[in-house]
Order: structure tokens, then C-alpha cells, then sequence
């Protein structure tokens, strides 16, 4: 076989690794390269996108492979044995001069680092640990990792990845364990879910309080896992369902959701067609008014539903629950007022910060909103209250976009 | 009127001590009128200090002091780095309101503190960008390596943002030129020289072509959300990032490579890797263990992944019969019934193998009824699931099965139900035409026997041909079971 050049094998490498939806920096203990050797930092909060690709995604770190060869068949993967995808394979080195390399430049935050499994998932795991030491010890680097967690990789190793890396991540795949055993044949639903478990332990061990030798810090930026939509038959709720108990057992920093995207050279037994991109827009908002605004998934949606996809989740929450609504904004609490459609958590802090001081008239509202005509029949405010708009059978058309969001 | 001359356009020292003065001196905003040195000297007017040297209105003295809130200064910090010239006037008219409203700043919703919240943000927002933008190219001076980058911020924030820069690169020589001001840090201390233009800045760097791959393969074109990128990475900023100019070509090209994905056939592994894979499932032992029980080997048989028959099947169907029987039927593999019941012989093919069993007097329960290969093969016509004949490569991954339950059961005899069946336990094509009808010795002091298969008997379109073929299956019957007798 011709050898690749460097160049060559960032692109088969960076390819491979496109479909995982996750390139977050955010969210890490702060730190900086004052008074070390190399560099890096990280400032604890949000996270830097350095640049964004023409599909809107954020490109925060340097988002590769160490190979993608791969001994397993997941059927939703472009890098399963039996794709006919070209295949390549870093060394350790290549991937540490790259990063160093990149972030020097100010092009990204750090690595994220994954791989297909070759020979035996301890020994691909060993191989990105063993880049990731390379990088905080040998070159002293202080910038954001993350590290993909192969499940059936040992503890020990899972443990070393802890220490080094910002976030470890496991992929749950898919929202059933069914369609995972029949997707991706040699996964175990099981097995994923004990690793992430195990990820639990280790971070809350690191971070527990009246020891006196504190282990050292454990994935500061806690672990994550992403989930295809589309790619089975799963509804809307069954997704949200299983994001919730997830969310729940191993205290998940983020679900990605990723919707299952055509992938060259892909397999019949998989929906050929353009992604589901406004069903997965749907998902996260979703999950954020589960995460932020204090939703329980039930109220959002029931297990077998699916999200209506013209209108976002809190609206069609609103339209359902109208007997909660017109609301007060210069009375109703900060739990209440988080349900009003079209307003987020800041808009709402906002809110409560000038209502000590005066009573909020619609101008004002509008100044603390993206738009009003869509809040106003929800709302009540000094020289404002909807009479009968809130409850008027035309409400629905009225909040409903004219014409869905082009993606 | 009066005309305030500040220093630099980021001076905030100066409009914090003119303002302060005018404040004390009653000017009201209309009267003031903000400019910055070079700028409008036509005005003429006067610098900070000279302003201050004034003495305040006895009658309103306050003593030269008075508080304003953290908040207005945090947010008026921020807001002299704004591109704006409105910026001094905002802030002075904001200063002078929170005399008569000290909670101005809290009523986010007021025009005034919206505009100046507003600005901040932007400022902000500047800042941001500028740590992610900024491209450092590489260079190389009497010193060693450097850096250094162009740069054009949204907002005049290059000497507010210089710490971050040094935080992260502590350890290494870099510059970044802007046409506001200039920075360098020498890893010693940071110092700031006046704006510069980009024929200052290294013209390239070798690794941007690695980025440049990076960014168009990292890419996914069926996913094509221009307005998403362009709201966070504004074309203000393409002209300077490296990678910019690979996006028109991206975005051309996008929608006819996802057509091309979507429409392309599903490809077939390659011949390599499909060997390899059923070399591999062949070898492997199950789960490292060799069954002892009928029962381990149904359970092994429906998780069985040897080959990919269980992927569009409903189950793995293993064998039926007693323990001890002394005559073994290895039929084809299971149909549609019997991959639905998990048992075999329960289909059409199963009755008139049971019709033939009872006329040749052998008792079913008596014997262990199992077939070649356990998962059910077929493709799908319209939503009939049709039989197709598993190929040499399936037998002979199943022949793992087949070879436990013979070593658990140790039949006396093992009868091979069609060609399938034949290539199992003799291990080799086998013309049925030619052998049936005779005991032929197997390993272990066992015989077997090879004959028709129980669908075979369905198919034969002659009535005469039918007749006379199932007549010669009973009577192959009959021997099996007297040879094991």
C-alpha cells in the first residue's frame, strides 16, 4: 500500500470523525500557561467556536481519529469494516505535532479524540490515552481534551483517560437497545450503560469533599454521549425518555443529538435521505426546557409522540396548557414566567430585575424580548392584557410560524 | 457649549475625569459635545485636565466627589471600545440621569441603559471574536520562532484582549497588528505600539493548508446551514481567516454531494473484507466455549452472530427431540413458519414430513429433528418473506451447531434432508439421485443416510414423478430407522 501523506490522512481522519455532533470546549476548570512550560488555557465558562463550517456547526477543537479502520459493523457508521471508506491511521506522534501545531495558531481550543477499534478495544483505548499523556506531560499543553470512552475498554485505562482529558464521552447511539443490537451488532447497550456509570464514580469520587488526599481531578467537564435520530424507528418521546434517564443515572453534562445524515458509501438497511435537521432542532429545544426551564419530559411529550415540528416545543406547550396563561409579568414568579413562550432564562432575570424598580409596560417587554406579537397573548403587563386572545380558537395560527424555518 | 478633546479614541481616564468635572459643573449633555484628539479640531475645545482644572459652581459644589454605580462603570468600560461615535455622549447622559435615578442601570428596559447594555454586549461580543479569530502565522527572527497575526476587531478591544492572548501562549513570542494598536509580548511583559497595516503580517503559513483540509473536511455537506455560519462568523471577518475562502466552493458544492450520497446504491463490502469476516466468524469458538447441553446450545444458537443470517431473521431455531435419540433428521433451515414458531419442521415442508414419518412408522417424539443452518434466509417479495438457499460459507458456520448437538446427542444414525443437509454432515456436495437409499459410514461408528428433502416432495409438478418420489423418501425413512434400531 502507497504510503499517505500527512495531509492525506487529516482528511480521511477529520472525514471520519464529522458525525459525532459534539465539539465543545466549555465547561473545564480554569487554568493557563502562566508559569509552565507549554501552553494552553481554558476560562472555566463557555467555551471558543474558532471557526464554523458551512453546516453551522461550531469548530472549537481538532475533531479526529486515530484511525478508522475498525474491526466492528455498525450499520450507521461510514467507518464500519464493511464500508469501503479509504482508511488511515495516525501515530501518537502525528496527532500531538497536529494539536500542538493547530492550536499555536489560535485555529482551535484542543483535541477531541476518537477512534475506530482496532485489534482490541484496550489496545485502541491505551492508544489515545497515550496521546493525550504525550500532550499534558511531554508538552506541558493546557488546553481543552476530550476523549471518546471505549466501553468495553479496561477501568483502569477508563480511569487514565479521567485524568487527562476535560470530557470523556460515550455514545449511546441509538435511542433503543434493540435497534443498537441490531445496528451495531457487536455494541452492548449494556455494557455502554455500565461504562458510563463507571465515568459517574470516578468523577464524583474525584470531586468529594473532607478527604485529605483529594484524587486528582477527574474529567472536570464531565462526560457527555450522543444520540442518532432517525436511523431507527424511536419517536420523539421515546428519544426524550431516554435522555431523561440518562441524564438522570449518570449525570450527562449534554445528550447530542445527531441527526442520521447519508454518509457515502452507506448501507441499504438504512433511510437514505436528507437528515432530519428541524426534528433535531426540535429535540434540543426540547431538552433544554427540560434541562433549564424546568419541564418534566412528560409535560413536553408522552413516550409514544412525536414533537410537532412547526411550532417549538414550549409554544405547543403553552397552546395545550392556555388555562396557565395570560401570566403577570409584574407578579408571576421566575418558575412561571420561564414558561412563557418566546422568552429565555435571561430575558426572564431581566424582568425580575427591573420590576423592582418600576411596572413593566409592553414597551418594556419589548425591549427585553426578540419579538412581542407572539408573546403578547400570553401576557399581561401594565398597559397591556390579551382579554380573550388567549384563549380564541385562531391563537395557533396566529404563534405559528408562516413558513418553517429553512435549513 | 462645551467641546471635550479626549486623548485616544479608548480614553476613558479622560472622559471619566471630564465628565466627572462637567457633572460637578452642571453641564447638561446637550451641552457637551465629545471629540477626540485629531479628529475635530475645528471644534478646538479642551483635554480633560484643562477641563478639570476649572472649579466646580460654588453653589452646586459637591466637593468634586460623587458615586456612580459599579455597574455603569463595568459597563461603561466596556463601552468606550465601541465603534460608535454616539459612545462618550451615551455614557455622559447615562452619568447624568443616575443623579436624579441612582437604579437606572437595573431598569434594563429603559432606551438609554438598553442602548448602553447594547453596545456592551457588542463590545463583548468583539472581544470573543478576536480570541477565536486571530490566525498567527509563524516566523522566524534573531530571537528564534514568533508569531505573529492581523487582525481587524469588530470593536476597538485588541489591548483589552492582549491578557487573554498572554494567559494562553505564556510561553511563546507572538504580535498581533490591528489598525487600532498593535501587541507584543516578549514573555516578559506586554507592550502596545501604534496601528499597523497588513502588509505588516507575515503573508502565510505552512500548516494553513493542513487547517484549510481540516476545515473542508470536517464539513458535512448535507447539512448545508449558511445563515447559522454566517451568524457566527460574519463575512466582516473572512477576509482574514484562512479558511474562509474554501466556503463558496463548500457551499457550491454541497447539495450535489448529498444527491450523489443519497442516490448512490448501497456498495457492497469489499471481497477482502467480506473474507475476512467470514473467516474470522468461522474460526471463533463461541464465546471461547464448546456447548455441552441442548440447552446451552439453543441459547448460543439465537444469540449466534457467525454469520449474518440472524440480522433479518426473527430468531435462532435450534433443534427438537430427546436428549437420547438414537436417529438425528438434519433438514435445510427454517422457513417463514418456523422462524416465527422457533421450532423446526412446523411448515408445510414439516407436514408432509410428518405424513411420511408416520406411514415409514418412525415416531417423531422418538427422534431429534434440527436443520443445517438455524437462522431463517430469504428475501423479501413485496411482504412475503421467500425462501433462497443458504450458500456453503452459512452451512459451514452453522456447522458449529449441527457438530454439538451430534456430539451431545451421539445418534446411531443422521439422516441429511437434501443437498443442504448432505453438504453439512458429509462435509461435501453431495448428488442425492446417487447415494440415496444407503447407509454410508460417519466418524464416531455412526451412518448416515442421505435423501430427499420434505419441500422437494411439494415441488415436483408430476403427480406420477410425486408419487414415486415419496415413495422412495418413506422407504429411506424406514431404513434409517431400522439401521438405528
Amino acid at each position: 500500500m502507497a504510503t499517505l501523506t500527512l495531509k492525506r490522512k487529516l482528511a480521511i481522519l477529520s472525514d471520519a470523525a464529522k458525525y459525532d455532533a459534539s465539539c465543545a470546549s466549555s465547561g473545564s476548570s480554569k487554568r493557563d500557561s502562566m508559569g509552565g512550560k507549554g501552553m494552553g488555557s481554558t476560562d472555566g465558562g463557555m467555551g471558543i467556536c474558532h471557526a464554523y463550517a458551512p453546516d453551522g456547526r461550531c469548530i472549537s477543537l481538532l475533531k479526529i481519529l486515530l484511525t478508522n479502520f475498525c474491526v466492528y459493523d455498525c450499520a450507521y457508521c461510514v467507518n464500519r469494516v464493511s464500508s469501503n471508506t479509504p482508511r488511515a491511521r495516525f501515530s501518537v506522534e502525528e496527532v500531538v505535532d497536529l494539536t500542538l501545531g493547530f492550536y499555536r495558531r489560535n485555529y482551535i481550543e484542543g483535541l477531541f479524540l476518537s477512534s475506530g477499534i482496532i485489534r482490541s478495544a484496550d489496545y485502541t483505548m491505551e492508544s489515545m490515552v497515550r496521546v493525550a499523556r504525550t500532550l499534558r506531560e511531554t508538552h506541558d499543553f493546557r488546553g481543552y481534551i476530550h476523549l471518546k470512552v471505549i466501553p468495553e475498554a479496561s477501568p483502569t485505562l477508563v480511569e487514565q483517560a479521567g485524568l487527562y482529558a476535560d470530557r470523556v464521552s460515550i455514545n449511546i447511539e441509538l435511542p433503543k437497545d434493540d435497534s443498537l443490537a441490531a445496528l451495531a451488532p457487536e455494541k452492548d447497550a449494556t455494557g455502554i450503560k455500565k461504562a458510563m456509570g463507571a465515568v459517574r464514580v470516578s468523577e464524583e469520587a474525584s470531586k468529594e469533599k473532607g478527604r485529605k488526599a483529594r484524587p486528582p481531578k477527574f474529567a472536570p467537564a464531565g462526560q457527555s454521549t450522543q444520540m442518532i435520530v432517525g436511523a431507527d424507528d424511536a419517536t420523539d418521546g421515546a428519544i426524550l425518555k431516554r435522555s431523561e434517564g440518562l441524564y438522570g443515572a449518570y449525570r450527562l453534562r449534554r445528550v447530542y443529538y445527531s441527526a442520521f445524515s447519508p454518509i457515502p458509501d452507506s448501507t441499504a438497511r438504512l433511510p437514505l435521505a436528507r437528515p432530519p435537521l428541524i426534528r433535531e432542532h426540535r429535540l434540543y429545544q426540547a431538552d433544554w426546557l427540560m434541562r433549564f426551564y424546568g419541564f418534566d419530559r412528560a409535560e413536553i411529550i408522552g413516550e409514544t409522540e412525536d414533537l410537532d415540528l412547526t411550532v417549538d416545543p414550549k409554544m405547543a406547550w403553552a397552546l395545550r396548557n392556555r388555562g396557565e396563561f395570560p401570566m403577570d409579568v409584574n407578579v408571576a414568579d421566575r418558575e412561571r414566567l420561564l414558561r412563557v413562550p418566546g422568552r429565555g432564562v435571561r430575558a426572564v432575570d431581566r424582568i425580575l430585575d427591573v420590576r423592582r424598580f418600576k411596572r413593566l409596560e409592553l414597551a418594556d417587554v419589548k425591549r427585553l424580548s426578540r419579538g412581542i406579537e407572539k408573546l403578547k397573548p400570553f401576557l399581561v403587563c401594565a398597559d397591556w392584557s390579551p382579554g380573550a386572545l388567549t384563549d380564541s380558537a385562531g391563537l395557533p395560527e396566529r404563534v405559528r410560524p408562516k413558513q418553517l424555518e429553512l435549513f | 457649549m462645551e467641546v471635550v478633546r479626549l486623548a485616544r479614541e479608548t480614553d476613558f481616564d479622560g472622559w471619566r475625569q471630564a465628565a466627572r468635572a462637567l457633572r460637578n459643573r452642571r453641564v447638561p449633555p446637550e451641552s457637551a459635545l465629545w471629540t477626540v484628539d485629531g479628529q475635530a479640531s475645528l471644534f478646538g475645545g479642551r483635554s480633560p485636565s484643562e477641563i478639570a482644572a476649572e472649579p466646580a459652581d460654588a453653589s452646586e459644589a459637591t466637593g468634586g466627589r460623587f458615586t456612580a454605580p459599579k455597574a455603569f462603570v463595568d459597563v461603561a468600560t466596556k463601552v468606550v471600545l465601541h465603534r460608535s461615535d454616539e459612545r462618550f455622549a451615551l455614557l455622559y447622559r447615562v452619568l447624568w440621569r443616575l443623579q436624579d435615578q441612582p437604579s437606572l442601570m437595573h431598569i434594563a428596559s429603559d432606551p438609554d441603559v438598553a442602548q448602553l447594555r447594547g453596545f456592551a454586549g457588542e463590545v463583548s461580543r468583539a472581544a470573543h471574536k478576536m480570541k477565536a479569530f486571530v490566525r498567527f502565522r509563524e516566523i522566524t527572527d534573531e530571537d528564534g520562532e514568533a508569531y505573529v497575526a492581523w487582525f481587524e476587531p469588530a470593536h476597538r478591544v485588541a489591548e483589552a484582549t492582549a491578557p487573554f492572548f498572554v494567559r494562553r501562549f505564556a510561553n511563546m513570542r507572538f504580535s498581533i497588528l490591528t489598525p487600532d494598536v498593535c501587541v507584543h509580548w516578549d514573555l516578559a511583559a506586554l507592550a502596545f505600539t501604534p496601528g499597523a497595516d497588513p502588509a505588516d503580517a507575515p503573508a502565510g503559513d505552512a500548516l494553513e493548508d493542513y487547517w484549510r483540509t481540516y476545515y473542508a473536511s470536517i464539513f458535512n455537506p448535507a447539512r448545508l446551514k449558511v445563515d447559522a455560519m454566517q451568524k457566527e462568523m460574519p463575512k466582516r471577518y473572512w477576509r482574514n481567516l484562512p479558511e474562509a475562502a474554501l466556503i463558496p466552493e463548500l457551499i457550491a458544492q454541497a447539495q450535489g454531494r448529498t444527491d450523489t450520497m443519497v442516490r448512490q446504491a448501497p456498495s457492497e463490502p469489499s471481497r477482502r473484507v467480506v473474507k475476512a469476516a467470514v473467516r474470522n466468524s468461522r474460526d471463533a469458538p463461541w464465546e471461547g466455549q464448546a456447548t455441552t447441553t441442548l440447552d446451552e446450545v439453543a441459547a448460543g444458537v439465537d444469540h449466534c452472530r457467525r454469520c449474518d443470517l440472524w440480522r433479518d431473521a426473527t430468531q435462532g431455531v435450534a433443534g427438537e427431540g430427546p436428549g437420547q435419540a438414537k436417529l438425528l433428521f438434519v433438514g435445510e433451515q427454517p422457513g417463514d413458519q418456523e422462524d416465527l414458531a422457533g421450532k423446526p419442521f412446523v411448515g408445510p415442508a414439516g407436514q408432509m414430513f410428518d405424513r411420511a414419518l408416520a406411514e415409514a412408522g418412525v415416531p417423531r417424539a422418538e427422534t431429534y429433528v434440527t436443520n443445517a443452518v438455524k437462522h431463517f434466509k430469504h428475501e423479501l417479495r413485496g411482504k412475503r418473506r421467500i425462501h433462497q438457499t443458504p450458500n456453503a460459507g452459512e452451512v459451514t458456520a452453522c456447522r458449529w451447531w449441527l457438530d454439538a448437538e451430534r456430539r451431545i446427542i451421539r445418534p446411531r444414525v443422521v439422516v441429511a434432508l437434501g443437498a443442504t443437509a448432505g453438504l453439512a454432515v458429509l462435509g461435501k456436495p453431495t448428488p442425492i439421485g446417487k447415494v440415496r437409499g444407503q447407509a454410508m459410514p460417519l466418524s464416531g461408528q455412526a451412518q448416515a443416510v442421505v435423501t430427499y428433502h420434505p419441500a422437494y416432495l411439494l415441488r415436483v409438478p408430476d403427480a406420477a414423478a410425486k408419487a414415486e418420489a415419496y415413495a422412495r423418501f418413506v422407504e429411506d425413512l424406514r431404513l434409517a430407522w431400522r439401521l438405528a434400531a
